[in-house]
């Protein structure tokens, strides 16, 4: 399992701050933490980036790779920062990972790049009109990806499919449909096809007391259906992976001698697999 | 071998809720999709309220205003004239009048209102309030005290104004309306906070906004058939109360309740449009899942009334 830092990203105030005025401080120290919790690569998201994201990509890939001895996840919409980069990215931790790509022909040149620079790419299951309805559609986007990296000729090895997860406090439906969608694409293609997802994102607009359950929770049971790589906060995911065992139990209807925990785990599980209809106060329920 | 029609069973059932006190009137307590008595139970047929307000109905298209022409000046005719000309079985008074940006009527006028239309009446009563989150928690809050143990329905509160609407309502022995904007999980969510203040969940009515025909009806419509299946198939108690459609409000303000024949010829006689405008926005929340709609054209209400006879037989 791969877990790929979530933390630096332009969303956070902090991260914004210091990538405007260019402090690498706080870059640096967030990106040690991960790597210290666990996180095998370093996303970093600097947003749509249209003004000046060449150079910011290239001072936060540098930053990054100054303290940390880990590839990172070029997480922007622009492929000339995207580039910018790559170009400086130290390989000798590891290959990039370009995120993303998608069926959206604008992405498309996001694979020019994964083959030029020998690098990985995530392929984002979406199009250009609107969300997938379900695992179905989403694995329909992942086959057109998969022939569009063929045709570009990046290795099927080096695409990580990536299935959209949804908010799960307004598209419930969808956490189960993912989970559907990342045992299909395991299936499309023989060695399997590799998955990722951008884990935190079901959790997104939740209250916050809930969000690591539901991150957690959601991880392992994507794990479960096959997952090979998750965006998220390293540190939560240690925790999952030391919940797991009992969470697999209580998922096979097991008891785990803590009654507490375990109904939090079912319930969360309920609300995973569309049992009970969500809402913000549903452990209370 | 005979054919024999495969039937769903559900596990949860909806709440069943008696409003009124000299005149009772009974709804929801089914165990099946809406009409589907072949399944299991449907106690009851859903009821339909005829809509009055606090002041004249100044903003009400001409076809449904003038059917309240000679009572609509006074609260108290109107509501007899909907009990006994047209045989209401239960009577919704908006307080339409207390909003800021209308009347501004006061808490006060406004539980002089609902005394004087409760002493006057024998069918039940649903006092709602003028949509104003932070006025209808001062109006509801009063009209809740004046109408104490008539066993009213209170509405609406909402996510800015439950706690002392619900607060009220807990107090004086009323029905209490829940209202979210059309989302089913903030929906629950109201319901829980609701229920977490202590109010039993036998007593409250879901609200999930309601919209008219050509409006969005479809999004009220899907939500309110998710509630439903939440309610019967996964039996979440906090989704079992019946489901209100606020029709007539929604409706007497599209454009097709409005437009003259002169205007568009080719939509035909206004009248008729508006009422099967009604109707059919009113059917459509019945077959989702309403049990309680407030209408305003008698003709309209008639219509449904003879589609919900045939739907029960």
């Amino acid at each position: 399992m791969l877990i790929i830092g979530e933390k630096l990203s332009i969303i956070a105030k902090r991260v914004r701050e210091a990538m405007l005025k260019k402090d690498k401080a706080p870059i640096q120290e967030i990106a040690t933490h991960q790597w210290k919790a666990g996180a095998g690569m370093i996303d970093a998201n600097i947003g749509p980036a249209e003004d000046g994201g060449e150079a910011l990509m290239e001072w936060m890939v540098t930053t990054i790779q100054e303290v940390v001895p880990l590839p990172v996840c070029l997480d922007t919409t622009n492929y000339k920062a995207i580039e910018a980069g790559l170009k400086v990215h130290n390989n000798q931790w590891g290959r990039p990972l370009i995120n993303s790509t998608s069926n959206d022909p604008e992405r498309f040149p996001m694979l020019e790049l994964a083959a030029k620079y020998n690098c990985l790419v995530i392929g984002l299951t979406v199009g250009k009109g609107g969300l997938p309805a379900d695992a179905g559609e989403r694995a329909a986007i992942a086959a057109e990806i998969m022939a569009r990296a063929m045709e570009y000729g990046v290795p099927l090895e080096d695409l990580y499919l990536d299935p959209l997860v949804l908010q799960i406090a307004t598209s419930q439906d969808h956490a189960l449909k993912v989970i559907e969608a990342v045992k299909i694409f395991k299936e499309m293609n023989d060695p399997p096809m590799k998955t990722v997802v951008g884990l935190s994102n079901i959790s997104n607009g939740c209250p916050k007391q809930l969000r690591p359950i539901i991150n957690k929770y959601y991880f392992l049971m994507l794990l479960d259906a096959g997952l090979d790589a998750a965006i998220a906060d390293p540190k939560e995911m240690a925790e999952a992976m030391e919940e797991r065992p009992f969470f697999q139990k209580v998922l096979s209807g097991g008891n785990i001698g803590d009654p507490q925990k375990e109904l939090i785990m079912k319930k969360t599980i309920d609300i995973i697999m569309g049992r009970t209809l969500y809402a913000h106060s549903y452990l209370e329920m | 071998m005979a054919f024999v029609a495969p039937k769903e069973s559900y596990s949860g059932k909806v709440s069943e809720v008696t409003i009124g006190t000299d005149k009772t009137i009974s709804f929801g307590g089914e165990n099946v999709l809406p009409f589907q008595s072949f399944e299991g139970t449907v106690p009851h047929r859903p009821v339909i309220a005829y809509e009055i307000q606090d002041v004249p109905p100044g903003d009400w298209p001409e076809t449904v205003k003038s059917v309240y022409e000679a009572v609509s000046s006074d609260p108290v005719s109107w509501a007899k004239f909907c009990e006994d000309k047209l045989n209401a079985k239960a009577i919704a008074l908006r307080l339409i009048g207390t909003h800021p940006d209308r009347e501004n009527r006061s808490a006060e006028d406004a539980k002089r209102v609902v005394r004087d239309v409760l002493s006057a009446i024998k069918v039940p009563l649903i006092i709602l309030g003028s949509n104003h989150v932070e006025k209808d928690s001062e109006v509801l809050v009063a009209v809740a005290e004046a109408a104490k143990d008539k066993n009213c329905i209170i509405g609406k509160a909402q996510e800015g104004n439950y706690k002392t609407i619900t607060a009220a309502a807990m107090a004086h022995n009323h029905k209490l309306i829940a209202m979210s904007e059309l989302d089913i999980n903030l929906s629950k969510q109201l319901n829980i906070l609701i229920t977490q203040m202590g109010f039993p969940k036998e007593r409250l009515i879901t609200d999930p906004m309601c919209s008219a025909l050509g409006y969005g009806i479809e999004y009220t419509y899907s939500v309110m058939e998710r509630i439903r299946l939440a309610a019967l198939t996964q039996n979440d108690a906090v989704m079992q109360p019946p489901m209100l459609g606020d029709v007539g409000t929604y409706v007497w303000k599209v454009k097709e309740t409005q437009a003259s024949e002169n205007e568009l010829p080719h939509w035909g006689s206004l009248k008729e449009r508006s009422i099967t405008w009604e109707a059919v926005t009113a059917a459509a929340m019945l077959i989702a899942g309403a049990e309680l709609l407030i209408m305003r054209h008698p003709e309209a209400v008639q219509v449904v009334e003879r589609f919900v006879d045939e739907l029960m037989q």
